[in-house]
Formats: structure tokens, sequence, C-alpha cells
């Protein structure tokens, strides 16, 4: 009798939306926000002065890679795109990208490590190398202000979809899916911190904790090992079509590269 | 590949006072952290910053293990006369960097 009458309220609150893992639903458009909008007046106004923010000094490095022709062809960035400025407008808006010849999406980094091999015969840079991260920040601070729409190609479709599946998925011992907190929990606190919905509108971005640039990789694996989950190695499919979800999740948002963060 | 960032605004007003901002390129290692396996990382910090305005010294700070990696130093002073900044910044394993900025004053 009671165990039926216990399947019953379940069925009701089931039927009712009550069941937080029914309810995870999608921010409203109205409702999105920048991590920047959850920060303190102190940490915005590092970010918004380019020389108090820390994120700049892997620009300059970044500018200085983009002339350097030191490789085999004797070609530096410059030479094939010229004046960053206007070649690499919107282009860090539109990442990740399908990359024909390997039939799947590749992220900004590996976008410049593929041209690194295949133009300029030179060794792929390491992830989170310093020089890796001062060309993305260089590259991607031309999109600042340019409105993401990364994920509107038709061949990214099933890639997007595998970022989303790994998003709602709950993955380590504490058994929580993304979605859990940057969806369901983003106007919360964890420890003090505000959880934000989890936008990517500014990597490579300068963390006050790492007290360095780094990328979104990174930020998704510190993520995952705070799940207490095993994290995808760097460069892994997995976290390019994570990216690649998440990118197209915030389309419409501009991009604030080199944004800093708590 | 060590730089710097500097904001001194272009021109003044004589007597006016401003805002001298830098930001040092630079790790902070603090001496106290270990590998994994259990080696001291030697430390590598900034010791010392200075600022001289015309040719003399206006400003002058030590570091210490405690600050935190790429150094942001803001000042204030009156601005006299128009002319040059010079930026100092020294520090471990013969680390030595410079900067200059020049303001117009009126």
């Amino acid at each position: 009798m009671r165990f039926t009458r216990a399947r019953t309220i379940a069925a009701l609150l089931i039927a009712a939306g009550f069941v937080s893992d029914l309810a995870a639903s999608e921010i409203r458009q109205a409702e999105r926000r920048s991590g920047f909008s959850f920060m303190t007046p102190d940490t915005k106004a590092i970010q918004n002065d380019d020389t108090s923010n820390p994120g700049m000094l892997w620009v300059l490095d970044g500018e200085a890679l983009w002339k350097n022709n030191a490789n085999v062809t004797g070609k530096s960035c410059a030479d094939c795109h010229n004046e960053a400025s206007a070649s690499m407008k919107g282009v860090a808006a539109r990442y990740p990208a399908f990359d024909q010849a390997l039939g799947r999406p590749v992220d900004l980094e590996q976008r410049i490590n593929l041209c690194r091999v295949r133009h300029q015969q030179a060794t792929p840079l390491p992830y989170e190398s310093r020089d890796l991260l001062a060309l993305t920040a260089y590259v991607a601070k031309q999109s600042r202000g340019v409105v993401i729409e990364a994920g509107g190609d038709p061949q990214l479709q099933p890639f997007v979809a595998k970022g989303h599946d790994l998003f709602m998925h709950r993955q380590g011992q504490l058994n929580l899916g993304c979605a859990n907190c940057h969806d369901d929990n983003w106007d919360k606190h964890l420890a003090g911190s505000a959880i934000t919905q989890g936008h990517p509108t500014g990597y490579p971005l300068y963390r006050l904790e790492w007290q360095s640039l780094g990328s979104l990789q990174r930020r998704m694996r510190n993520c995952m090992i705070g799940a207490r989950a095993a994290a995808y190695d760097y460069g892994a499919p997995e976290l390019v079509e994570l990216e690649l979800y998440l990118m197209s999740r915030a389309r419409g948002m501009p991009i604030e590269t080199p944004a800093v963060r708590p | 590949m060590p730089s710097a960032l500097i904001n001194v605004p272009a021109k003044a007003k004589r007597g006016e006072i401003i805002e001298i901002k830098t930001l040092m390129s630079h790790i902070m290692e603090t001496g106290y952290r270990r590998t994994a396996t259990g080696e001291i990382i030697p430390r590598d910090i900034v010791t010392s910053f200075s600022c001289r305005y015309n040719g003399v010294e206006i400003f002058r700070m030590d570091l210490f293990p405690a600050i935190a990696a790429n150094p942001f130093i803001s000042f204030f002073i009156v601005a006299a006369e128009s002319g040059k900044f010079e930026f100092d910044w020294i520090g471990d394993r013969g680390f030595s960097e410079t900067a200059s900025a020049f303001i117009t004053v009126e």
C-alpha cells in the first residue's frame, strides 16, 4: 500500500519536472551571461585595461612569433596571412572548425599546429606551451568583440551532438555532468566561487589562480578532475567536441580574448 | 621572451597627479615549491624595481617570493616637466630588463 503511494508521488514529481535530472534545461537566450559578469569590479578592471591585463603579455609574444620565419621554409605566419588584424579577424569566433583532410573538427591550437606542420614544415608546439598559447592568444585577440558563430557548418552537426552528450553525461566519483552545474546551478556558488554558465568567450585566458594564460582544454580538464573523473588527454577528440558544443552554445556572445578570470 | 607593458599618460598639465602602471612578464617562482620527485624548484623572482624621471630616481621597491607572477606595479607622481621615464627590473639568475616612456607636460 505504502509502496504504491510512494510510487504515485514519484510519478507525479517526475510529471511535474521536479526531479533535477529531467529538469536539466538549456539557459534561455536572454539569461546568458559571460563569466566576466560574475567577477568582482577589481578583476573586471584588470581585464578592461590592456596595460594591466597580463594576457596581453602573451599577445605581445604571439605578435613576435607571427612574424618569425625561423623554420625550414623561411615562411612566417605573416608571409601567407599578412596583417593578422585583417586576416584573423573573426577566425576565433568560428572555431573549432571542420578540417577536410582529418574529417573532424579542430580547435584553434590544433589549426595553428596543422599550419606549422603542413606549411612551415615545423614541429607542432606542445599543448599549453608558452609559444602555442601566445600564438593562439594573438590570433584570437583579433576577434575581440566579434560575435561567436561556431558550429554552424552542417558537417559539424554530429560532433556538436557528441559534445552535447558529453556535456550532459555524468562522470567521475562525484557523478556530475557539466550541465549539473553550468545549466542548472549557474546562479549559485561552489565553495564561495561563482559557478558561472561556462561560456568560453575569452580563451585562451589569464586565470589569477593559474598565474598564467591557459586554454579551454586546460579549464575543462580542471573541471573533470574536480568531479574526480579521469580527464581526457590534451588534444583528445572528446575535448574538441566539448569545446565545439560549448562554443555553439555561446553563439551570439562576443569574444573577449585575452580574458581574465579568478 | 620577457616583455613589459607600460602605461604613462602621453600628456599632462604641470602639477597634475598622474598614475604610472607597469606590468612585467615574469614567473616569480617562490623557491618553496618542490617537483614531484621532491627536489626544490630554485627561486627565480624579480627582486628590485625602480623608476627614474629625467635621470632622477623617483620610485623604488623590493620584491619578495609572496608576490604573484607577472608583477603589476602602479604608483602616482606629480607631473613636473616633460621628459623620459626609465624603468628597471632586476632579479634572480641575472634577470635585468628595462623599458622607457615619454611624457609631455604643458
